[in-house]
This record gives structure tokens, sequence and C-alpha cells, in this order.
């Protein structure tokens, strides 16, 4: 394995200065994001990784489950801002929040304990990249199957509101686009599957591999892990969608828009 | 001593801006609401169907609204809304009970059916709408605006399919109407609705 060192890393940054300069040249209004968004990975990754490291070190369980917690509530809060017309006050931050729990940590605990079976089963090495790993994606399924069913009931409450007229219950009134909320939250983890191996090299094996790991193995665990993205994912957007389209109503099922912002 | 109770009663019915109203129907009633725009004509009728939070208590045929579930009582108290909305291709999907009327009635040809709702006229859907509503056998219409899209012709047709719908299945009407012509033609109670409260006017009897 060629451990790569300050330099190295330096000169790749140098490459993403090159492109901010060149964009500010062209005055696309992207350079300064571009500079502070590379500066973030840098500060946001050495920062955790120095985090794994002390925590690979004490592998007390107490300190697993913080750090867990920790990363739970920011995506949680970014399931929530990435929600153009969220629910308002701690219901917003709920929904996805409560979803993404279910879904991620069971998902995890299971193939910790099940698949992978190490002693403990929550050592960090294994717990926090996967646990991590499934919050990034079930996060993205969550925040694009919200925002396209609060969206869609804001834009189709004429729709809605004529199917109860007519004596329609809010669950048949709303299933249409709870289905295509459900949907649009899945569609990107079922296109990273078709495409896997074909039009892409997942990200977690290409990182194994040019850590010296075995092809083979890097293709086992990608697979693993794209199974349990899925499924984590899937379990966490119909959770989310089915949460959150029966807020949509109150108990005489009457359409509540006003329980979401901007309204 | 027993009475039988109003077909439908509304006691002290409240929204923002709103009421309290209070009034009650009997069978074969079609009661005609006029009142400056903005003045909650839409809003009353959308509390009544219990799609809107309201304040006050509701019953149909002496059973209290509570007890009804809202799909029950949405299908009783069925509202026309003054824009019909159509989530199929075509009208004819959105028939699953037959038509109860036919459709030669209000003017209509057989093959609007067929034709995606898109390509309808606003009077056309309208129209088709109202049968769309009789399709649940309400027992208390709320009509809100329901020929406004409508020339000559067809408004009288819709007049008399509402009539008729009223006498054969001992129903009742709120209509919201800007037409003082066409209050005196269909009701025969007249209300004005002015800044949210109810006023009754004087109905000139009806042969």
């Amino acid at each position: 394995m060629i451990t790569l060192d300050t330099y190295d890393l330096a000169i790749a940054a140098v490459l993403v200065l090159l492109l901010a300069l060149l964009s500010i040249r062209l005055r696309t209004g992207i350079g300064g994001q571009l500079v502070i968004a590379a500066t973030r990975t840098a500060v946001q990754l050495s920062l955790i990784g120095l985090v794994l490291k002390a925590l690979f070190a004490s592998s007390h369980p107490g300190w697993v489950a913080l750090l867990s917690l920790f990363m739970l509530l920011i995506a949680g809060r970014e399931v929530m801002m990435r929600q153009e017309r969220r629910f308002r006050g701690w219901w917003g931050y709920a929904v996805g929040t409560i979803s993404m729990f279910l879904s991620s940590f069971a998902v995890a605990i299971f193939a910790l304990v099940v698949i992978l079976g190490d002693e403990p089963w929550y050592a960090p090495q294994y717990a926090i990249p996967l646990l991590g790993m499934l919050l990034g994606n079930t996060m993205n399924g969550i925040a694009i199957a919200m925002d396209r069913l609060t969206q869609s009931a804001w834009e189709q409450r004429n729709i809605i509101e004529a199917r109860l007229m007519l004596g329609e219950g809010w669950d048949k009134a709303i299933s249409e686009y709870r289905s295509k909320a459900i949907r649009s939250g899945m569609i990107p983890i079922i296109n990273a599957m078709a495409a896997a191996g074909v039009v892409s090299l997942p990200g977690m094996m290409t990182g194994q591999i040019l850590a010296g790991a075995a092809p083979v193995e890097a293709v086992k665990y990608q697979i693993l892990i794209m199974f349990l993205i899925t499924t984590g994912t899937g379990l966490g957007t119909l959770a989310a969608v089915t949460i959150g389209a029966r807020h949509l109503f109150d108990s005489r099922q009457r359409l509540c828009l006003d329980r979401l912002r901007g309204t | 001593m027993s009475k039988t109770p109003p077909l439908l009663q509304i006691k002290d019915l409240s929204r923002p801006m709103l009421g309290p109203v209070s009034l009650s129907l009997a069978a074969g009633d079609c009661l005609c609401i006029t009142g400056e725009s903005g003045s909650g004509k839409s809003q009353l009728l959308r509390a009544i169907a219990d799609i809107d939070p309201h304040g006050g208590e509701l019953w149909l045929d002496g059973v209290s609204a509570d007890d009804i579930a809202p799909e029950q009582w949405r299908r009783q108290a069925g509202l026309l809304p003054p824009e019909s909305s159509w989530w199929l291709p075509r009208a004819h999907d959105h028939f699953v009970n037959g038509m109860p009327v036919a459709l030669a009635e209000l003017g209509l040809a057989e093959a609007v059916l067929e034709q995606p709702v898109s390509r309808l006229s606003s009077g056309e859907r309208q129209r088709l709408a109202l049968l769309r509503l009789l399709a649940n056998r309400p027992r208390v219409l709320l009509l809100d605006e329901p020929t406004a899209n409508l020339d000559v012709e067809n408004t009288r047709r819709v007049e008399a399919v509402i009539d008729d719908y009223m006498k054969t299945h001992d129903a009742a009407v709120i209509w919201v109407s800007h037409d003082r012509t066409q209050v005196a033609r269909v009701a025969n109670r007249h209300v004005e609705l002015r800044d949210g409260r109810l006023e009754e006017l004087a109905m000139e009897v009806r042969q």
C-alpha cells in the first residue's frame, strides 16, 4: 500500500485551487464555494480521522454510541434543510431523523451481528464506517422522497381535496403521491446498483483496492454494502413517507397544508 | 313529543372571519347563498363538508357529525367546488359506480367520457363533476356556483337535473350563486352572507 503524505495531498489541493481560479476568472460565481467546500472536506475528514483513531484505540461502546448519535442528528438536520416545504416545528426534524434511526441503525446492527459477526459486534472499525455509509445514503433517499411528498401535496391540493370531497379516505386520496415520493427516493440507489461495475466503480470498492485490498474481496464488501444501503434507504424512505403522509391529514381526514412551512 | 329531525342542522358553525352560522334544512329545501366575493360563501360550504376545520356542531338526520366517519359525512354532504379536479386520464375512469343521470339531460355527448379530461371545456368538466358527485347519492348537495361556466341552455339543464335529484332522493341543496334571477328560479330560501353572518331574506313563494 502506498501511503500518502501531506505533500501528496497538497499537490491535489493545488488542482482544486487552479479550478477555483479558472472559475473566478470565468465569473461562474462558484469559485469561492469551491474553495470553502474543499477546505471543509479537508478539515472535517481530518477531524473524523483523529476521532476514529482515538475511538479504535478505546473501543468503548459508549463512545461508539455517542458518535453514532452525533452522526444521526447531523443527518437529520440535513434531511430537514433539503426540503423546501418541510413540516413546521419539531415534526420537520423528527420525521426524517426517526425514520433514519429506525432503518439505518436496524440494518447496521443486523449486518454487524448476523453477517460480520465481529467480537464485540460494535467494534468501531466496522460499526462506524458501515453506519456512516448507511446514514449518508438513507439521508439522500429520505430527503428526496419527503421533498417530493410535501411538494406534491402542496401543488396537488385541489386534487387531493376533490377526492376527499367525494368521500375517499386520506389514504386513497394521497396514495398516488405517496408512491411517487417513495419511488423518487429509491431511484438513485436502484440506478447505482444497476450501473455498478459497468458504468461506475463504486467509491468504497475503489478505495479498498487503492489501499491494497484484493479486488475480489473488495467486490464482496461492495456488494454487501450495496444491499445494506438499498435496504436501509428503502425502509427509511418507506417509514418517512408513510409517517409524513399521515401527518398531512388531521383526525377528521382534512388535508392540513398549514402544517407545512411556507404556507 | 316526537318530531323528525331536520335533514341537516348546523349550530354555531365558525371559522376565523366566518360565523357563527346556524341553520337547518329539511328534505326538499333549496337554500341559496349570495354575498360579495370574499364574504366566505365557499369557506362556509367547505366547513359544512368538513374539508376545513371549524367550530360548532352539525347533525345529519339527527346524528351528530362527530359520530359519523369523515368519509361517510362527505359522501352524504357532497361538495361541488367551483373548479373541478380530475386525477385519471379520462372522465370515464372517475365513474366507478356508473352514471346517475343520462348525459343527454345535461347536454353532454357520450364521447366526452372517452376524451382526455384536459381536452374538455370547463363547462363540460363542470357538468361531469356534478354527475360524479350525484353518483355518490349525497343527502345534501353543497354547490359552489355550479353553473358559472355555462350558457343559458345548459344552465337550465343543470338546474332541472338538480331539482329532479332533490325530489327523487329527498335531498336538500345549499347553492352558492351570484345570479339573483337564478336564485328566484331555484331557491325556496335565500340567505345573504355579510361580514361572515347569514341574513335570511324574504323569498317570493315559488309555485
